[in-house]
């Protein structure tokens, strides 16, 4: 007869916490983040309780109330009676308009002297080895400061006008006036949730503009279904360009679309759009400085597509500017997004030196003005922290949603 | 368990702000070394001199106080702020004081938490214009562009009045007073505006003072005086009967000059008082009795301050008006040292 044994009940003690291989790693672990929890605790007990002793409990109510300056550049209606959550407002557009102007542009000048970087014609290559070095291996607050003496010192101020024929676009070292389009019958302004006011011109005119992109598109695809079943190509150019310009030239003209000149009246130009130099010299500067990195990640990217891939494209027939339009370039964007967003997100957060040069971005209404008038620098700062991290979290999603609809599809 | 812990925490976190909220006097004292927060430059009210020594009106404040305080004039340690930074600096104990030409303002008094000691300058915000522009009054100034420092009551200052003359202007904010400096000569605003002695002592600057007027408007008031952080009133009464002390010694003529003759005993006794020989006042403020006359030794008497650093006789070239001692009609006053 055999006896069964039952293998021996497995009882739990608490020494195993500590003297058992399975579960020491997650004691440990959960010691530490005890310890961790506690830490935070006490900074933020600690700094509750120092402002509390100073008599300043957080509150976030000085948003409601009258900010009291005036801001230059404003995308949006404000005065100095508007509030403060307002001016936030003003100074989060100015920081994403800089931001989204120098990402084109860095993109654009980046991937031109990436490209041109690897020229096969010695002085081209070495003059841009000299721009990538020379842009960023100096403090972008450098080349602000510097790019606004440059404008400042070299540019006339307006008053040297006096008297004078202006073109259509007059520099000044205040910075740039270009015509504007105004139209004659518009159709006025759209108030979005009464916060702010959307030129209803705009929408219409961008609406046709959409439209025609869209039919012409249209017809290319079926210009390419004819090709594929006939392999003759219809000539449709002219058939695009022409849904594209007629309707949207039509619309330019019912609105009764012209350009305001710009005009010397008083001490400025009146007239015109008017794009101050601070707005300049930071585009400018953070577009030069990123486009220095970019320029190195499109390089990269380049040489990480296999030689083999250009021979066999020039083997095929291909002209050298196809074979990098159709052949490299698609492939290393695989390679050159992922590091391109992290230069985004630094081109925007580096927008934060704005003040270095008077420009007024969110850092300067809501972290410079709004935070020294009210004296309440937890809260804005706070806010200020809050406004980068979703701008930043923002761009990340859209670049990688990018980047997915890109990548080497694997089946 | 982990709730004691937490508490425990919040105690030690209590004491520590509590311990840091006062004391300040002893803090200096034990230091040997008074921290106090200047302009980062403005000629004639503080800027070091070509020796990297600090020079200027408001620094001469700050060292009586540390003559009253350590008896040592040279034991400060100048804190440059701009307008964003200076609050902060305060308000954290990073600094015991600030004399940096600050404007005293209800919100500034009540809602920042500072004491506002007293004023050593009388001034408003003023405009100045290049000559060649041709303008004569501030109302002429619609449409101009306007360097301003940002951070400052100026800013506000400046929209109300547009405001409130239905004119626009178009406002250039700058961070310091150089930079304003630079974009104001090469033309790139019309205008600078700042407190009218600001004004003066920036021009004072230029290759070519006379090329540049002052606009009569003077826009607002602005007193400006040293100031505490509030909820230490020991050591704010110290910094307030400091100043009150250069200019009591005007008043009754207790010059650089003569203090060591009158230190030694005179037949008026409110200067026995002031100068410690008579009565107990420098013991009642936690200090010995020489401290107002270490006070007035350490850069002469609120009017020698005055001459010497923005006076008529310097380049900054400013008249006492306002702030002549109220026996000669200006606002200067002290109350009686008793």
């Amino acid at each position: 007869m055999t006896t069964l044994t039952d293998p021996p009940k497995e009882s739990f003690q608490l020494s195993m916490l500590i003297y058992d291989t399975r579960y020491r790693s997650m004691t440990i672990q959960i010691v530490a983040l005890i310890g961790f929890m506690l830490l935070i605790g006490m900074i933020i007990s600690n700094t509750a309780q120092n402002l509390a002793d100073l008599g300043k409990e957080p509150s976030f109510g000085f948003l409601m109330e009258p900010a009291g300056y005036d801001i230059n550049q404003r995308l949006i209606e404000y005065t100095s009676q508007s509030t403060h959550l307002r001016a936030a407002f003003v100074g989060l557009l100015n920081t994403l308009l800089v931001a989204f102007m120098g990402c084109i542009a860095a993109t654009i000048l980046g991937v031109i002297i990436g490209v041109l970087r690897l020229s096969k014609n010695w002085l081209i290559a070495q003059l841009m080895s000299v721009y990538v070095e020379f842009f960023r291996n100096v403090p972008v607050l450098l080349w602000i400061v510097f790019t606004m003496a440059i404008l400042i010192e070299t540019l006339p101020a307006p008053r040297v006008f006096k008297g004078v024929e202006t073109g259509s676009v007059v520099f000044t070292n205040r910075g740039i006036y270009v015509p504007e389009p105004l139209f004659a019958r518009g159709l006025g302004d759209f108030s979005v949730f009464g916060a702010f006011d959307v030129s209803i011109d705009l929408l219409v005119i961008l609406a046709v503009l959409f439209g025609g992109i869209y039919a012409a598109r249209k017809v290319k695809l079926r210009a390419d279904k004819t090709q594929e079943a006939t392999g003759d190509r219809p000539t449709t150019w002219h058939i695009r360009l022409g849904l594209i310009v007629v309707p949207t030239v039509a619309v330019l003209f019912a609105l009764g679309f012209y350009l305001g000149y710009p005009e010397l009246k008083g001490f400025n130009f009146k007239g015109g759009t008017h794009m101050r130099n601070s707005l300049i010299a930071l585009w400018l500067a953070l577009s030069l400085y990123t486009a220095a990195f970019i320029a190195e990640i499109v390089r990269a990217g380049i040489m990480a597509i296999s030689h083999g891939q250009t021979e066999a494209a020039a083997a095929l027939g291909l002209r050298s500017n196809r074979i990098m339009s159709l052949v490299v370039l698609p492939q290393a964007l695989r390679v050159i997004i992922p590091p391109l967003i992290s230069n985004y997100l630094n081109l925007t957060k580096n927008s934060s030196l704005a003040i270095a040069v008077g420009y007024m971005d969110i850092t300067g209404t809501l972290g410079g003005i709004t935070l020294n008038q009210t004296g309440r620098e937890l809260e804005t700062l706070l806010l200020l922290m809050l406004c980068y991290l979703i701008i930043s979290l923002s761009i990340s999603a859209v670049m990688n949603w990018y980047n997915e609809s890109v990548k080497l599809k694997e089946r | 368990m982990k709730k004691s812990v937490i508490f425990g925490a919040l105690t030690v976190a209590g004491f520590a702000a509590g311990a840091a909220a006062a004391g300040t006097l002893d803090d200096v004292k034990a230091r040997g070394k008074l921290n106090c927060g200047v302009t980062t430059g403005l000629v004639g009210f503080a800027a070091p001199d070509a020796n990297g020594e600090w020079m200027g009106f408001d620094v001469g404040v700050c060292r009586a106080v540390a003559a009253a305080v350590l008896g040592d004039p040279s034991a400060v340690e100048f804190v440059p702020t701009t307008g964003k930074t200076r609050f902060t600096a305060l308000a954290s104990g990073e600094i015991d004081m600030l004399a940096r030409n600050t404007t005293w303002t209800f919100s500034r008094d009540v809602d920042l938490k500072f004491t506002f000691v007293g004023v050593n300058y009388y001034d408003g915000q003023g405009f100045m214009v290049p000559k060649d522009l041709g303008v004569s009054s501030a109302k002429e100034l619609d449409g101009a562009t306007v360097c301003i420092q940002t951070g400052t009551t100026t800013e506000l200052n400046l929209a109300d009045f547009f405001r409130s003359n239905n004119i626009s202007y178009e406002p250039v904010p700058i961070e310091t007073n150089a930079e304003a400096q630079q974009q104001y000569l090469a033309g790139a605003c019309d205008v600078y505006t700042t407190d009218a002695s600001g004004l003066a002592a920036t021009r004072a600057t230029f290759e070519d003072p006379a090329g540049h007027v002052l606009l009569p408007e003077i826009i607002s008031k602005e007193p400006l005086g040293p100031l505490v952080r509030h909820g230490d009133n020991e050591w704010g009464d110290v910094v307030r009967w400091s100043l009150n002390a250069l200019v009591t010694a005007e008043e009754l003529g207790v010059t650089s000059a003569n203090i060591a003759e009158m230190a030694a005993g005179t037949n008026n006794p409110e200067v026995n008082r002031l100068l410690g020989t008579e009565g107990n006042l420098g013991e009642m403020l936690g200090l010995d009795a020489g401290w107002a006359k270490n006070a007035i030794m350490a850069g002469g008497n609120y009017g020698e301050l005055f001459e010497g650093n923005i006076g008529e006789s310097t380049p900054i070239g400013l008249a006492r008006g306002l702030n002549a001692q109220w026996t000669d009609g200006g606002l200067i006053y002290s109350p009686p040292f008793r």
